[in-house]
């Protein structure tokens, strides 16, 4: 059986730079205050996330038809429709396009589905350039690491570090560090890439299956700057991205930069419905796991996400952990509930990297019910006895000791007094108590409340 | 059985009850000031607003603005200016040259400050990114409140490509620092025709 690294365990590995991560921590923080000052901007803020929760649960619960109705239109459009069961075919699909055009240089804009399906390995392993064009993707490809955040993949890097891998890969000066100046080496840098591309490939936040189009999101205009130069656009979407009709973009628009980054929108809202002239727009259609989730009563809310990222923002584990803490393609509370379906085993540790406090739920755009699914998560990886031994028969000796009123009375009694009389050090070892690693354990009380409860009766 | 058939037949086994789908209103009962809305909006997210009056010409106020551009695209007509001729054909190198270009909004959104652009005012798709300085240009009249009336008003025929564009490009990848100018326009100028 193979063996995984745990939450707590990156976390850890996180933790060791301690002002890095109260930096990272109030970045974070700072995020999620804009988000604050642009929704309460919006008298119908509610009524907003209310409206969008509604359209998502209609769609999904129609979706087969939905997913038709958009290959009907798009069709129509000119646009080329494909269909990947899983990330095997639809890196299949994206390779045999490229081929069939003699493509080897293509530019690649945010999407969240391609790094699930590890698209980028698998192209570059077949003799494809692959080149992220977004300024936080680009670095991190450099880096050769994955996002760590869904909306700002390269948040858990600080200026230094960019500068540093600027002057590696780009020969910007070596203790470069202003934004200004950083970001106009990859401005110059990318230009030549997207000028020289033979294809582009892109994301969709919204397809739209009315109209039989969609819609990209960005800010940096590198998506757009791409896909108009190049002469074949690819787009990658995973099914649960339908909305029926183009009026819906009206109520999702509203919500996804305010509660991205506190924007009223994104810069480049942009809508593809047909190639230009000469030019093949394709559009992978993607399951990878979601009709199972789909099939999970408790879980299917969970396909709502438009991957905002407010939920990481907000969440105090995130903040103070980091996003390659979760060591799934989308970190964070939404990614503790999206990743048990993928693998229940490998990533059972997530659900319970959460303190249930719910401020992802408040948060949600889309009204999902995140803390509420963590919840339930736990209790599937509990009985599916996929934690590890030592929570799992603490769990038991636990509920076998908090269901026996007296045996409890009596261990606890034992147990103040052991406490009161056991040095510091040992009570506050890390191996036997993890609970002390950065806490104090409260003083014992001199007797119980049920000892004082009798007292007062006396 | 071919995968588009695995997808919807998964999807059909589940046999989920239809829930209903909600009508969106829309949320334009106060039409209070929009162009000084738009303004604030468009201030915040790093963009200028220039309202001509009776007696100036958007060709004056493109010379006063940008003295130094020197290969200028645009799909209006801006007497005394030389333009560079841009079209669905133009190459790449021409189009990575243009210093300013000039498009005609359809109109604009004042809860957001963003602006529809039709593929039909855009000369080429990448006019709009590729270009170091951008000027859209709205009428007046073109202005509605909120993203839902914007919807109402998109020309669904002019749907084969079309932005909505709020201020100049910008990112904050590093560091969370706002920088003007990423990958595509430095600069938004806004201009408002009578």
């Amino acid at each position: 059986m193979a063996t995984y690294s745990n939450h707590a365990d990156r976390a850890e590995v996180f933790n060791k730079d301690f002002d890095r991560t109260t930096w990272h921590d109030q970045a974070l923080w700072f995020v999620r205050q804009k988000r604050d000052r642009a929704v309460y901007q919006v008298a119908e803020w509610d009524q907003l996330r209310e409206l969008a929760s509604q359209i998502k649960n209609h769609t999904l619960s129609r979706l087969d038809y939905y997913l038709e109705t958009f290959e009907e239109n798009a069709t129509r459009n000119g646009i080329q429709i494909h269909w990947a069961a899983d990330a095997a075919e639809h890196n299949q699909i994206v390779l045999r396009i490229l081929q069939q055009h003699g493509a080897t240089h293509i530019v690649k804009s945010k999407s969240m589905l391609t790094e699930e399906c590890h698209l980028n390995p698998y192209l570059e392993k077949n003799g494809i350039e692959v080149v992220d064009t977004d300024l936080g993707e680009r670095i991190i490809q450099f880096q050769k690491e994955p996002p760590s955040h869904i909306v700002m993949p390269a948040i858990h890097l600080k200026k230094e570090d960019v500068g540093r891998i600027f002057h590696e890969h780009l020969g910007s000066p070596a203790d470069e560090s202003d934004p200004q100046r950083l970001t106009e080496t990859a401005r110059q840098h990318l230009r030549q890439k997207f000028v020289a591309a033979d294809i582009a490939l892109s994301g969709v936040n919204f397809a739209i299956a009315e109209t039989g189009g969609f819609v990209v999101c960005t800010n940096e205009g590198n998506a757009d700057l791409g896909i108009t130069l190049a002469p074949v656009h690819i787009a990658c979407m995973g099914i649960e991205k339908i909305i029926p009709q183009l009026e819906h973009l009206g109520v999702f628009t509203r919500l996804l930069a305010r509660s991205a980054t506190g924007q009223p929108v994104t810069t480049y809202t942009s809508h593809f419905h047909k190639p230009r002239p000469g030019q093949e727009l394709h559009i992978v259609i993607v399951d990878n796991g979601r009709t199972e989730q789909l099939g999970r009563p408790d879980f299917r809310a969970s396909l709502k996400c438009i991957r905002c990222g407010a939920c990481m923002n907000t969440c105090p584990v995130y903040r103070r952990s980091g996003g390659h803490s979760y060591d799934f393609t989308v970190p964070g509370p939404i990614g503790a509930i999206l990743s048990p379906n993928m693998d229940l085993k490998k990533h059972s540790s997530l659900p319970f990297a959460s303190t249930l406090c719910g401020s992802c739920s408040d948060v949600c755009p889309v009204k999902i019910d995140i803390h509420v699914q963590l919840y339930k998560w736990r209790q599937i990886i509990g009985k599916e006895k996929a934690m590890p031994m030592g929570k799992r028969l603490g769990m038991k000796g636990l509920s076998a000791l908090l269901s026996r009123p007296r045996l409890y009375a009596r261990v606890g009694r034992v147990a103040r007094r052991i406490l009161a009389i056991t040095p510091h050090d040992l009570s506050h070892a890390g191996m036997l108590n993890p609970y002390a690693i950065a806490r104090e354990l409260p003083e014992p009380p001199k007797q119980s409340f049920r000892d004082w409860y009798a007292q007062q009766n006396q | 059985m071919s995968s588009r058939e695995k997808i919807l037949t998964s999807i059909r086994q589940n046999k989920l009850t239809a829930l209903p789908l909600p009508n969106v209103p829309l949320f334009n009962e106060t039409q209070d000031d929009l162009l000084s809305r738009f303004n604030d909006i468009l201030t915040f997210v790093g963009g200028r607003l220039r309202v001509l009056s009776d007696d100036e010409t958007l060709a004056g106020v493109l010379q006063q603005s940008y003295p130094a551009a020197e290969r200028i695209a645009s799909s209006l007509p801006v007497a005394g200016i030389s333009l560079v001729p841009i079209d669905v054909h133009s190459d790449k190198i021409t189009l990575e040259a243009i210093d300013l270009a000039i498009l005609k909004g359809e109109f604009a959104v004042a809860e957001n400050s963003a602006i529809w652009v039709p593929e039909a005012n855009m000369l080429h798709r990448a006019l709009p990114f590729i270009t170091q300085h951008l000027v859209l240009v709205v009428a007046r009249k073109d202005f509605v409140l909120t993203m839902h009336e914007a919807y109402q008003r998109i020309d669904r025929a002019s749907l084969s490509y079309g932005v909505f564009i709020a201020g100049p490009s910008k990112t904050a990848d590093i560091e969370q620092s706002l920088v003007i100018g990423a990958h595509g326009a430095r600069s938004l100028l806004v201009v408002v025709t009578p």
